[in-house]
């Protein structure tokens, strides 16, 4: 079973409105999957459903081969999370947040202690082992809070516009530890408003009108719209959109 | 599941210990309002301004204007000759009260067995003012009474005041289970809901729903912090109005703590139903602020008397659950009652509970759907 997402016809209805209209994707293990639209396109509501926060109105979907409906406890424990918003817990230091999170995923007290150190040097973190989170740059906090999602080893990490306000070198480091963790077999279902970040992905999708409009490659979508990069191709998709950003 | 619910516990601790000004709240402000209402917001009567207008002038007069010099509440600071007199001292804001004999008040008294006394009070401030009329009364009828005893005559049969459980009427006695009620709310309900919907606001919460953790398990994480803190609370308030105010504990201190404990847990839930009702930390705390704590102070009958307020307060009121805290732990604490008295006001408390951690629960379900 190579196919650690499969989603099929997918559906999410508040009252009349569909945030969620009818969506089919599968994304592979290790694959690194782009998931664009612009605010309100039904992004945050189709992720929040595979990873078990929000019930869908009608289709199905599997993560990590559990069922969203019925298995959410199961996938809950297979995957990672890093939103949009910055969050790790500001008041406690470096080493408490991986100890806290690991422990909430399950990892026995050795094993967090060991690979906490391992991280912390790969980061070129170990003089901020004490710190307060709080009082880390921004771009750290980003490369910490992915750490911390990818801790348990899931096999899927979900990023909710993961890089949002970081300033480009710090994105690039950012990135290079997503192909890190995608070469180690992490699945990474990613989300961004940045269009050159889309295409380091080997997969983009594009959602319009809670609807996904394109799905392929980077390079197969800029043949097919005949254009010089996804920011064309996007908003090529994006004027068609009825629906008003919130 | 245990491991995971005390590793949650600690972080929650973290939290607290981390932040100075909750900590501050948490440890100094039962202390601070202790004090305030102990010493600065008395409602007590000490060393008030009394003038007299004595046109008796006499043994008996004289007699009645010593004792009330005499008593700790009242210092003479005025004697009058005439009415008109009176009146100006009271605009000048000389005296709080005035006491008037009028020329045939002894004689009355000797003759008819009968004499009036005018008793003169500002009131402006209503519940001094009856606090000072009820003193002055009280010391009048306590010498008349104190004549009686030289076996001349039978003047008058005198009411005998008597004030129950709290003969000195101190308002300490009145303020310590009122405190309590404030305060246990305000760690309880504010303190609670705050740090839930911080978790919200940082996005952290969502962390949290995302990840294998049972929302039971966050929210019993959250609770149990200020279950214990609330219950050091009540520990030091005991103690400080014990031992520094000299307040008496009448009552079974075991039922004390159990009804305690109820009330805890009331003001806890109203916590987890405002956080799963306000949005940011600011709601949070002004809905606490607003719903709770001023109401809890104002209509509780911790500073003012219920039975005397508009019907309409009266009936809100009776959703405080800070009012029947109060009036269940005057009864136990004060008056030193068997707990069987109180089993109205705990049953009251036990089913605001039980609605509210219901309510919560469901809107806290919903929320995930």
């Amino acid at each position: 079973m190579n196919e650690v997402i499969v989603v099929n016809n997918l559906t999410k209805r508040f009252g009349n409105f569909t945030a969620v209209d009818n969506i089919s994707f599968e994304v592979k293990k290790g694959e690194i999957f782009g998931f664009l639209g612009a605010n309100g396109a039904g992004k945050t509501t189709a992720m929040r459903m595979l990873c078990g926060l929000s019930r869908p109105s009608s289709g199905e979907a599997s993560v990590a081969g559990f069922d969203i409906r019925t298995q959410s406890e199961k996938i809950k424990a297979n995957i990672g999370y890093m939103s949009q918003k910055f969050s790790l817990y500001e008041d406690l230091k470096v080493w408490e947040n991986i100890k806290l999170f690991a422990g909430i995923y399950g990892m026995k007290k050795k094993q967090i202690t060991l690979k906490t150190d391992i991280l912390l040097k790969e980061l070129g973190f170990e003089a901020e082992k004490e710190t307060f989170v709080k009082d880390l740059p921004l771009g750290w906090k980003q490369k910490l809070a992915f750490s911390v999602a990818i801790f348990h080893e899931p096999k899927v990490v979900f990023l909710d516009e993961p890089t949002g306000g970081v300033d480009p070198i710090t994105r690039r480091q950012f990135w290079e530890m997503i192909y890190q963790a995608s070469e180690r077999g992490i699945t990474v279902f990613v989300t961004t408003h940045y269009m050159d970040e889309a295409e380091y992905c080997d997969r983009v999708s594009i959602m319009v009108d809670g609807r996904i409009d394109a799905l392929d490659t980077p390079k197969a979508l800029k043949e097919n719209f005949k254009a010089n990069s996804i920011d064309e191709v996007f908003y090529q998709l994006a004027r068609k959109a009825e629906r008003k950003a919130d | 599941m245990i491991k995971q619910l005390l590793s949650f516990i600690k972080k929650e601790f973290l939290h607290i210990f981390r932040d100075t000004w909750t900590m501050m709240i948490i440890l100094a402000l039962p202390v601070v309002m202790m004090l305030l209402f102990g010493y600065a917001v008395s409602t007590e009567i000490k060393n008030t301004n009394i003038g007299v207008l004595n046109l008796s002038k006499d043994e008996i007069t004289n007699n009645i204007i010593q004792r009330l010099d005499k008593s700790e509440y009242f210092s003479l600071a005025k004697n009058y000759s005439s009415y008109n007199e009176v009146e100006h001292s009271f605009r000048r804001s000389e005296v709080g009260v005035v006491i008037v004999f009028d020329e045939n008040f002894s004689e009355n008294l000797l003759h008819l067995n009968k004499a009036d006394v005018q008793i003169i009070a500002d009131a402006s401030d209503p519940n001094t003012a009856r606090t000072l009329v009820s003193y002055v009364t009280n010391i009048v009828a306590q010498s008349l009474k104190d004549l009686n005893k030289t076996p001349q005559t039978n003047y008058q049969i005198n009411p005998e005041v008597k004030l129950l459980y709290n003969p000195l009427m101190k308002s300490s006695y009145n303020f310590v289970p009122g405190v309590m009620g404030f305060i246990l709310i305000l760690v309880c309900a504010m303190m609670t809901s705050v740090s839930i919907v911080r978790e919200k606001e940082r996005g952290t919460m969502e962390l949290l729903l995302v990840s294998p953790t049972r929302p039971i398990i966050i929210i019993l994480a959250k609770v149990a912090p200020y279950f214990i803190i609330s219950f050091i609370n009540l520990l030091t308030i005991l103690t400080v109005s014990y031992f520094v105010m000299g307040v008496p504990i009448n009552g079974s201190l075991f039922w004390i703590f159990v009804l305690s404990i109820i009330y805890i847990f009331v003001s806890l839930s109203l916590g987890l139903l405002i956080s799963t009702v306000a949005k940011t930390q600011l709601t949070a705390l002004l809905f606490s602020g607003l719903i709770l704590l001023m109401p809890a102070m104002l209509l509780s009958g911790m500073l003012f008397n219920v039975e005397s307020m508009p019907l309409i307060l009266q009936v809100i009121s009776q959703f405080m659950p800070a009012k029947w805290f109060i009036s269940a732990m005057r009864k136990l604490m004060i008056m030193g009652v068997d707990v069987k008295y109180v089993l109205k006001e705990m049953g009251v408390l036990v089913l605001m509970a039980v609605v509210f951690v219901t309510i919560s629960l469901k809107k806290f379900k919903k929320r995930l759907e």
